[in-house]
């Protein structure tokens, strides 16, 4: 599996993370260096193995569906790029 | 009054404080002094002087009232990834420039709960991404170490670094680390100093910076074996904000310190005799071997066959994690957000913020994850891993049923290296550091760090012990009588 110049155009975009198109060979020669590291697990026998869902045999604690916690607006806010009238402020989303 | 009281082990200090020949203030200005002095190891991310002075006076009249925890009046220093009521928490990360979290991480706050004084936050690898504390938003932190006479800066290890440089440079009398895949055992061999990482679920992650939820954990960097039991035992305890923190009781992990380990059983795994390991890392194995040995415990060779998986394992889960938890820095509830151009929209305010926010290796972990979890990829890439990954698991579960009680390997493939020596080397010969460690993150194991011997030019060596789950106090004991038995007293020699 090798990466090509879409395919990490791609990724960038679904990570959300802008990527300027001259660095795109180097980005995608890096992904075909990491993902040629990876490809050795291929040769594991894993018929039969469920995959690991939890790092310590237990079940997840439940609780009370009750509100444990609130009236913290200024607080949420105070490390905002952009808070007004208690609201996060993010440019326009719809036209 | 005693001198050089930053030198003081936690042990030591704790014991002078309640025999009142010395106190928190004086300890905290010690540290202080030192910490003003060693602008040049960089370890100090943000510094605290003020609180630090506070929480040493209040340590202080604890002590006087009688009331004195074994924690109560210690000066240390606290990785960045630890969220800090009110103090800079960046995870050494541009993004989070700015951040003063209104909440204490769980860790941090059960030190406090007992007296802990906290010097200030100490450098590390960005969001705990890198080996060798280099790619930090506040430049490298420095090893105390250097190779004899020569002046060249050597890495103190990474992600862990600056707390790993501030314990071994005696600028705080212990630190905290976090260990994801041997963020706290690998620079803690690099520097000399004993790290340990506790069984998954032993330390709350609550306002610890998330970069794999299912290998982070937290720990103690120490000048000691005991010193590592006695803040362990502060560090950890359930719960409830994190759903995997383990509601089992916290022994008195000090106390379990006995040094007798006759009838132990160390296994040696085979599969850690690596090709090309150098002849000094081999040795010390073997030293370290004999010494457990005459300690009065059985050695045993052992198979762990799905060793060498662990580590592409490891760069398919960690990864997939990190993209899903570094999907929050998104330039709108906290740290940097990217300026703007005329027309921009929401999308190109997360572009932006997050290309200016992350640094290269960051970035290109989160796309890497991004990459094994998107659609047609998901079950070849992070299901494969997670298969493998139960395996990796099997593996110690099967040596431990035959009734080994700890296994003992080296901590690190070499003494320290340069830094800049690996820039023009591909991603995956820095992510080879972590090829001993990293199983145990896999496995949810407990595992530690203790130093064990110098190599021809000086430097630390350290060996990796790795115990059974929840059995941190059997695996102290089997460390304290490997560092007795080492009897590693070394410190560098001070040029900063």
């Amino acid at each position: 599996m090798s990466i090509d110049l879409e395919t990490a155009a791609k990724v960038a975009k679904l990570a959300r993370i802008r990527v300027d198109a001259e660095a795109l060979p180097a980005l995608a020669q890096e992904f075909n260096t990491i993902l040629g590291f990876i490809e050795q697990l291929s040769e594991v026998d894993v018929e039969g193995i469920e995959p690991m869902t939890s790092v310590t045999p237990m079940r997840l604690k439940r609780r009370a569906d009750v509100v444990t916690d609130g009236d913290r607006q200024a607080k949420v806010l105070s490390n905002a790029p952009d808070a007004r009238e208690g609201f996060f402020a993010v440019p326009k989303v719809v036209e | 009054m005693m001198t050089d009281l930053n030198r003081l082990t936690i042990a030591e200090a704790r014991d002078a404080l309640r025999r009142g020949e010395v106190t928190s203030i004086e300890l905290t200005e010690a540290c202080l002094v030192a910490i003003e002095a060693a602008g040049a190891l960089n370890a100090f991310a943000h510094h605290t002087p003020d609180l630090a002075r506070t929480q040493a006076r209040a340590a202080d009249d604890r002590i006087r009232a009688g009331d004195a925890p074994a924690m109560c009046g210690i000066p240390l220093g606290i990785k960045d990834l630890f969220c800090t009521k009110g103090v800079p928490s960046q995870a050494a990360s541009r993004i989070l420039e700015g951040f003063k979290p209104e909440y204490e991480s769980t860790v941090t706050q059960n030190l406090f709960d007992a007296g802990a004084v906290m010097l200030g936050k100490l450098n590390m690898d960005e969001f705990a991404m890198g080996s060798s504390n280099e790619t930090s938003c506040y430049g490298n932190a420095v090893n105390p170490w250097r190779r004899g006479n020569d002046a060249a800066a050597l890495t103190p290890g990474g992600s862990s670094g600056g707390s790993a440089s501030a314990v071994a440079a005696d600028l705080c009398l212990a630190a905290t680390g976090t260990d994801t895949g041997g963020s706290i055992r690998q620079p803690a061999a690099f520097v000399g100093i004993t790290g340990i990482k506790p069984t998954y679920g032993r330390c709350s992650r609550w306002g610890i910076v998330a970069f794999a939820s299912s290998l982070d954990q937290a720990g103690p960097m120490t000048k000691s074996v005991r010193d590592a039991a006695i803040m362990l035992e502060t560090m950890c305890g359930h719960d409830p904000k994190d759903s995997t923190s383990a509601e089992i009781p916290v022994p008195d992990f000090e106390a379990m310190l006995t040094g007798d380990i006759r009838g132990k059983v160390i296994g040696i795994p085979k599969e850690y005799r690596m090709d090309g390991m150098p002849s000094e890392i081999e040795r010390l194995w073997a030293d370290g071997t004999a010494m457990l040995r005459d300690a009065g415990a059985e050695i045993r060779d052992i198979s762990l066959p799905h060793t060498k998986y662990a580590l592409p394992t490891y760069y398919v889960i960690a990864p997939a994690e990190a993209s899903s938890n570094l999907a929050r820095y998104d330039g709108v509830r906290y740290g940097h957000r990217a300026k703007l151009a005329q027309g921009d929209g929401i999308t190109e305010m997360y572009e932006k913020t997050r290309a200016e926010g992350f640094g290269h290796e960051v970035q290109r972990r989160v796309m890497v994850g991004t990459y094994v979890l998107s659609a047609g990829f998901y079950d070849a890439y992070y299901n494969r891993a997670r298969k493998v990954r139960a395996l990796i698991k099997r593996d110690f579960e099967e040596v431990f049923d035959q009734g080994i009680d700890a296994i003992l390997t080296p901590a690190t493939p070499s003494a320290a290296f340069a830094l800049g020596e690996m820039t023009d080397a591909d991603p995956v010969q820095m992510y080879l550091n972590d090829v001993f460690t990293v199983t145990v993150n896999l496995a949810g194991l407990p595992g530690i760090a203790v130093p064990a011997g110098q190599d021809g030019q000086g430097l630390p060596l350290g060996l990796q012990l790795i115990g059974r789950p929840w059995d941190e106090g059997d695996l102290l004991n089997t460390a304290y009588a490997l560092e007795q038995a080492a009897g590693f007293v070394a410190k560098p020699s001070k040029w900063w």
